[in-house]
Order: C-alpha cells, then structure tokens, then sequence
C-alpha cells in the first residue's frame, strides 16, 4: 500500500506530467482558460489516462514489442473515443467548450508517454495508480492556471462574474496569455525549489531528454541532433 | 476560389495552428532551435498534413459515412496518420533519396503530431469540399511554417539575453513565444474584411 500511495504522489508533485515531465501542454496552455473546462478535460484525461494504463499493463505480456506503439494508439483512441460520446451525449456544454482537444487526448503525450514509461513494465494495481496520480497532477496544474486567468482575465469564477469586464486583463483569457502563464508557473516552481536548495531545469521531452518522453521510440530527434 | 483564398489567411494568419490555437506546440518547441531542422520539419509538416488531409477526406466521405461509422473518426483517423507516415518513409527511402535525407528523420515524430489529426478532424467538422480540406491542409502546414521559421529566429536572439535565473531556458522561451503571438492577434478579423 505504501508502494501505492508513493506512485500516486509521484504523479502528482514528483513527476508533474505538465509541469517537470512538460508533456501535453497543448491542451494545458489552451483549456487553462476556464476553471470549469479545466476541470472536465482532467476528468477526460484521468479516465483515458487510467484505462489505457489498465489495458495495456494488462497486455503488457501479449502484445509484441515491434507492434506496440500501434497497439497502444489503438487501445488509447478506443478510450477517447467512449469518453467522446458520453461528453456529448450528457455534457454537451463541456463538449463545446473543449472542442477539437477532446478527440485530441489521443494524441496527448502524456498518455502514450505513460503507456510506455510504466505501463508496460508494471502490475495492474500500480499501473492504476500511476493513471490516477497523473490524472490528478495534470488537472490540478491545469486548475491552478485556469483560476488565475478566468479570475483576472474575464472576471470570473466557475462563470459568474466577480470582477467588472472594464478591469480584466483580457489578454491573460487568449493565446498569449496561455504561455506567458505557463512560462511564469514553470519560472516560480524554479524559484520555490531553488529556495529549498534544489535544482530543476525545465526542459522539452524531446530536448535530448529522451527517457522523458513518450515518443522517443518514434523519435529520430536524437539522430537529428548528431547530423 | 474566394473560399479557397479565405482558407489560406485563415490558416496561416488568423487562425495559426501554432500560435492561435495552441496546436503542436511541442514540435513547436522542440525544433525551433536550429534554422536547418524547421526548415525539415516544415517541409514534412506540410507534406503529410496535405496527403492526410485528401486521404482522410476520401475515406471519410466514401467508406464511413455512408456506412454510417462517423463515431469511428478519431481511431480511424489516427490509424490512417500513422500508417500513411509509415508508407510515406518507405516511398520515399526506395523513390526520392534527396527528400528522404531533407525529410526522413522528421516523419515519424508526425505521427504523434497533434496539428496532422486535427486539420483532418476540422475538415470533416467544418464539411469542406475535397479540394477545399487539401487546401486546408497545405495551408494549416505552411501556416505551422511560418510560425516556427518566426519563433526560431527569436530563439537566436534569446540565446543572448541575460533572463532572472529562475526564467533560464524553458520559462523564458514561454514568454517570448507569448509575445510572438501577441503579433499574431493583429490579423484578427481581417480574413473577413478581405475576402467579402
């Protein structure tokens, strides 16, 4: 149980999938801008996320090396695509709101990334875990993001108005607020941690940290380097 | 052809997959440090986002809907993606030699791409014409080209700045990719007052 909860928290602060892993920040950086989208799409994620964390540990012996990226693509699209109808069919707001991202979770690294990290390698129950601890960090990062760019750049909160239009910051709502609010999360998680004497440097998956990234079998980025 | 034009500006300006709408930020960030690289990446980009866009139109238009297998889109798709980078690598190792060199070692990070599965999602949802989604296609490519060729020569000027040490490397790269589309707002709304 204790190995348990330790994959959990891993999940959730150790290996932040948005913020130390930095995977997935496409949708991060673009539904960040309502609390309550935020919340759905993490929803999305974690169920996907736990499935095919499910799935694939479960088949980890079945399915052959060659064949697996393929394998997973297969069984996480499945995944995405049960969450897409339930979305539209019950939430049809939430449906509208995340738009294109939803069907996008398939391609989401932070899903293939953890199909192929730990998945494949770990039991079911720990598998699960991981899903969960994952699922929570990513909605947890996105939340945080989304209060601070709903609350100053459209005045509001879980869409009730709080702060008069004429005063928001409405560039924090569009795209450029979007990096400039990841740039500055990721600039004060460097700065908490350099006060607490550790040091962490943020980097791309694919910034020749390829044991960081869910693609890196796929990747010729490495080769790209050495050209 | 004023619909077509209209596409065009909408992809590579108003609309930018990159830095509008937020779509394949990490090849975004994960190639723009050398000129050479976006270069290939671009050409790649733009190569398959064509031939996947005019693929997943076909097979959509004449095997799924009148078979009435929408709800397969997404599996459908990715699978098609993946499989057409797949036969693309090969055509071109056998065929083309000198595409092959340009462009081979930036096909099979496509596939996981997220911009090359939602041109071919929007397509669908926006119900373009055949000829329309390739155009789509090609454009959203370019458009993701202009954007990385603009965000690399940013990089090259920020290699020099002296950010607060908390800011150094990815923080800061976060926020000049936010002014960088800061510049991309300014064609808000002009595809409408040009193409009417």
């Amino acid at each position: 149980m204790k190995r348990k909860m330790q994959i959990l928290l891993n999940g959730i602060f150790k290996e932040n999938p948005v913020l130390i892993l930095v995977l997935g920040c496409c949708s991060a950086l673009a539904i960040s801008v309502t609390v309550l989208g935020s919340l759905g799409m993490g929803a999305a994620l974690t169920f996907v996320l736990v499935g095919s964390n499910i799935v694939i540990s479960a088949l980890r012996k079945v399915i052959p090396d060659k064949v697996r990226i393929p394998c997973y693509i297969i069984v996480v699209a499945t995944f995405v695509t049960l969450v897409q109808m339930v979305v539209e069919a019950y939430v049809p707001t939430l449906h509208k709101s995340l738009g294109i991202f939803l069907p996008l979770i398939v391609v989401n690294c932070i899903v293939l990334g953890r199909a192929e990290m730990f998945a494949n390698k770990n039991t079911i129950g720990d598998a699960l875990f991981d899903g969960i601890g994952m699922g929570i960090g990513y909605t947890m990062v996105l939340t945080a993001m989304a209060i601070v760019r709903e609350l100053f750049g459209a005045g509001s909160l879980f869409g009730k108005q709080i702060i008069p239009e004429e005063y928001t910051v409405r560039i924090l709502a569009q795209t450029p607020g979007g990096f400039f609010m990841f740039g500055l999360v990721m600039a004060i998680l460097v700065w908490g941690l350099a006060k607490h004497g550790k040091k962490f440097e943020p980097k791309m998956g694919c910034d020749g940290d390829c044991g960081g990234c869910g693609s890196a079998d796929n990747c010729s980025e490495k080769e790209a380097k050495n050209v | 052809m004023t619909k077509l034009l209209s596409i065009m500006f909408l992809m590579i300006f108003t609309e930018n997959y990159v830095l509008v709408q937020f779509l394949g930020i990490c090849p975004f960030l994960g190639v723009s440090k050398k000129f050479d690289s976006a270069i290939g990446m671009t050409g790649a980009v733009v190569f398959v986002m064509t031939l996947a866009s005019a693929v997943t139109w076909l097979i959509y238009t004449y095997v799924m809907a009148p078979a009435g297998l929408g709800y397969l889109q997404t599996i459908v798709f990715i699978l098609v993606i993946a499989a057409l980078v797949q036969f693309v690598e090969i055509f071109l190792k056998k065929y083309a030699k000198g595409l092959y060199q340009a462009l081979g070692i930036y096909l099979p990070l496509i596939t996981t791409n997220c911009i090359v599965l939602a041109a071919t999602i929007q397509n669908i949802d926006n119900s373009y014409t055949f000829l329309q989604s390739c155009v789509n296609g090609l454009s959203a490519g370019i458009g993701f080209g202009v954007a990385l060729i603009i965000f690399c020569g940013v990089r090259a000027a920020l290699e020099n700045a002296k950010p607060p040490k908390c800011f150094e490397g990815l923080p800061i790269t976060m926020v000049a990719a936010a002014l960088t589309s800061v510049t991309f707002m300014g064609f808000t709304g002009m595809a409408e007052n040009l193409f009417h």
